[in-house]
């Protein structure tokens, strides 16, 4: 069978295609780098002898992207030593989880207080950028990172250390809340027209437009810096 | 490691996206752009040289869709010819009535302008299509009401490769006005997949409009043609100096019309080699891929009568289409997907829902489409790195769509 022959330690250097036809590639150095040879992934099988203490699921694959991580924490120094993932997902979505599990473990670990304050422009700093319209893919990692650690106090009877984001509901009418407003920026929604034609917001409560724009500036701004 | 630098190869297997230039159509070409240079529309004998070409051109095309040249209108390609066909009617017969039918597999180049008609105060119907991506003839008909005056239905959709029934919709349709003495409603169809593997004849296929390109057929990219029935009267979108019978105005693209009609020749004079060639590399591919690969599906219509024979549509479950195209691409091969990762909208492939595909599935479809250039050795190229691909991504994937029935391999 043929391919049986291509083992997989070929897939992880596979040839340069820039070096055939000059052409830019579409993601960053680092992503492609991510995306080709991952770190940290749960390989099959590994999940009986790899022994966490906790896990965090985020996504589906009907939205296209779905992301579990794996977490090991020292309960005395609250450290995750070791983390595992696996990712449904375009190559950002791969590559920025593949980068989340290298930036937790580093150095020793990093401690689950600074862990949860992980945001998505860390991670996208780190891999280099991404493509306006990808950003979603890697907001899904500290997502998937804050459910492991709430899952990690939930493990471990912290219930008070639970993080819950709260999320208001902005559009009373269609019961849209910030988060959706957060969602829709992410995916490329720089004005009020561009979030009417994503979610009809305001449309059916007039009285909510303030309010909304001013989360469309302030998610434009954390996200895009304007 | 290195051997595979020398076994790189290039694997262009998105043919429906678009296609090279023939050397033949290029050949054809070349004398338009310098030395025949002249405007059709002039007196002198330059302007003569070109409007002969533009003649002869619009002869053969006429010719090989059993058309008068008169009918034919040559555009910038697909998406104009559709805008011409579905604007033109609309704005020419809006005092009869608006209504027009369709289906949802559409492209966007028909899609949108519907859509834009719709905020205008038209009615679109939408004929559901089965769940091979096909539409019913009699469901069609049932969809006519009295002021319905225009139907567009595709003649091979671009994703799935589904055929529809043109002839026989085109046939009942023209029962239908026959018993009512009347000339609605119109029907165009958009051919630009089917142009260069199936029947173009407009008497055959009983259409009064029809809109081929020059990109998909190895032909140059912006240009393509719609034909319009005699008395079928539609008002032009592009006003000027009333060239093409005043519907399409602006200096001709000579040497892309040339091309066009060179293209048009060429893919209709070799359409049964190529169908039976093109053909049995799809249906190798598949079987290897049924054999190979775990947990796969072809969308749209069996390898068949009823598939467009250059197109394979598969998704291989629980990884993600542009993630598997990542890949492809460092090993030369490319194809496309009906993920959302590679769509503007990042909506999934609105042709995989209308089939009743859930999003999942179609996040990790790919669709490999076959033309001139493709020999049987590029489907084993492909096949020695896709198995790996699949199971590389699998392996990182949390997704277990229905039954995990791949085998677990140790790494």
């Amino acid at each position: 069978m043929l391919n049986q022959e291509l083992k997989k330690e070929d897939l992880s250097e596979p040839v340069d295609i820039r070096a055939v036809d000059g052409g830019g590639w579409l993601y960053s150095d680092i992503v492609k780098d991510h995306f080709f040879n991952p770190r940290n992934f749960m390989k099959w099988g590994e999940e009986e002898t790899f022994k966490h203490n906790a896990m965090g699921r985020v996504g589906s694959p009907a939205c296209g992207d779905e992301m579990v991580l794996w977490i090991k924490v020292d309960p005395k120094t609250e450290k995750i030593t070791e983390c595992r993932w696996r990712t449904f997902g375009c190559g950002s979505a791969i590559a920025s989880t593949s980068m989340l599990s290298e930036m937790i473990t580093e150095n020793n670990g990093m401690k689950l207080e600074d862990a949860t304050k992980i945001k998505p422009q860390d991670i996208l700093l780190r891999l280099g950028g991404l493509p306006d319209r990808k950003i979603h893919c890697s907001v899904l990692g500290d997502k998937a990172l804050q459910a492991a650690v709430n899952d990690y106090f939930r493990q471990t009877s912290q219930h008070q250390r639970i993080i819950t984001v709260g999320s208001k509901v902005i559009d009373k009418v269609l019961n849209i809340t910030d988060k959706d407003i957060e969602e829709a920026v992410l995916e490329g929604a720089r004005s009020l027209e561009d979030l009417q034609k994503k979610l009809k917001v305001g449309v059916g409560d007039p009285d909510s437009v303030p309010a909304i724009e001013e989360l469309l500036r302030f998610y434009n701004e954390k996200y895009y810096g304007n | 490691m290195l051997s595979k630098l020398k076994q790189k190869r290039k694997i262009y297997l998105d043919h429906a996206a678009t296609t090279y230039l023939d050397k033949q159509v290029f050949l054809a070409m070349q004398p338009y752009f310098t030395k025949y240079y002249g405007n059709p529309s002039s007196i002198y004998a330059e302007g003569r040289k070109s409007n002969g070409a533009l003649n002869d051109s619009r002869r053969t095309v006429a010719n090989l869709i059993g058309a008068l040249p008169e009918n034919i209108i040559f555009t910038s390609g697909g998406t104009e010819s559709d805008n011409m066909a579905i604007y033109g009617i609309a704005r020419a017969h809006e005092k009869k009535g608006k209504h027009i039918i369709s289906i949802p597999i559409e492209h966007h180049a028909v899609l949108n302008p519907l859509e834009d008609l719709k905020k205008q105060g038209w009615e679109i119907t939408y004929v559901r299509v089965n769940d091979k991506g096909i539409v019913d003839v009699d469901e069609v008909i049932k969809a006519i009401r009295p002021d319905t005056v225009l139907i567009s239905i595709m003649y091979a959709n671009n994703e799935m490769g589904a055929i529809e029934p043109i002839a026989e919709i085109g046939k009942k349709l023209l029962q239908y006005r026959k018993e009512r003495n009347a000339p609605y409603p119109f029907f165009h169809t958009d051919a630009c997949q089917a142009a260069g593997y199936l029947e173009l004849n407009v008497e055959k296929l009983h259409v009064d409009l029809m809109t081929i390109n020059g990109s998909k057929i190895y032909g140059p990219k912006g240009v393509g043609m719609l034909y319009i029935r005699r008395g079928t009267p539609i008002k032009a979108l592009i006003l000027g100096g009333g060239q093409e019978r005043r519907l399409r105005s602006g200096t001709e693209n000579i040497a892309g019309i040339v091309g066009f009609a060179k293209a048009l020749e060429l893919v209709q004079a070799s359409k049964e080699k190529e169908t039976k060639r093109v053909g049995a590399m799809v249906e190798y591919l598949w079987k290897k891929i049924q054999k190979e690969i775990s947990k796969v599906r072809l969308n749209g219509p069996e390898i068949g009568l009823e598939r467009l024979v250059n197109n394979l549509n598969v998704t291989f479950m629980d990884v993600e289409g542009e993630a598997l195209l990542l890949y492809l691409d460092e090993y030369g091969i490319m194809c496309s997907t009906g993920s959302a990762c590679t769509s503007e909208s990042l909506e999934p492939s609105h042709v995989l829902t209308a089939i009743g595909l859930p999003y999942e599935y179609s996040h990790g479809s790919l669709r490999f489409t076959f033309g001139h250039c493709n020999i049987k050795q590029d489907v084993d190229y492909l096949m020695k790195y896709l198995p790996a691909i699949v199971e590389r991504l699998r392996e990182m994937s949390p997704a277990h769509l229905g039954e995990r029935v791949y085998k677990k391999r140790k790494s």
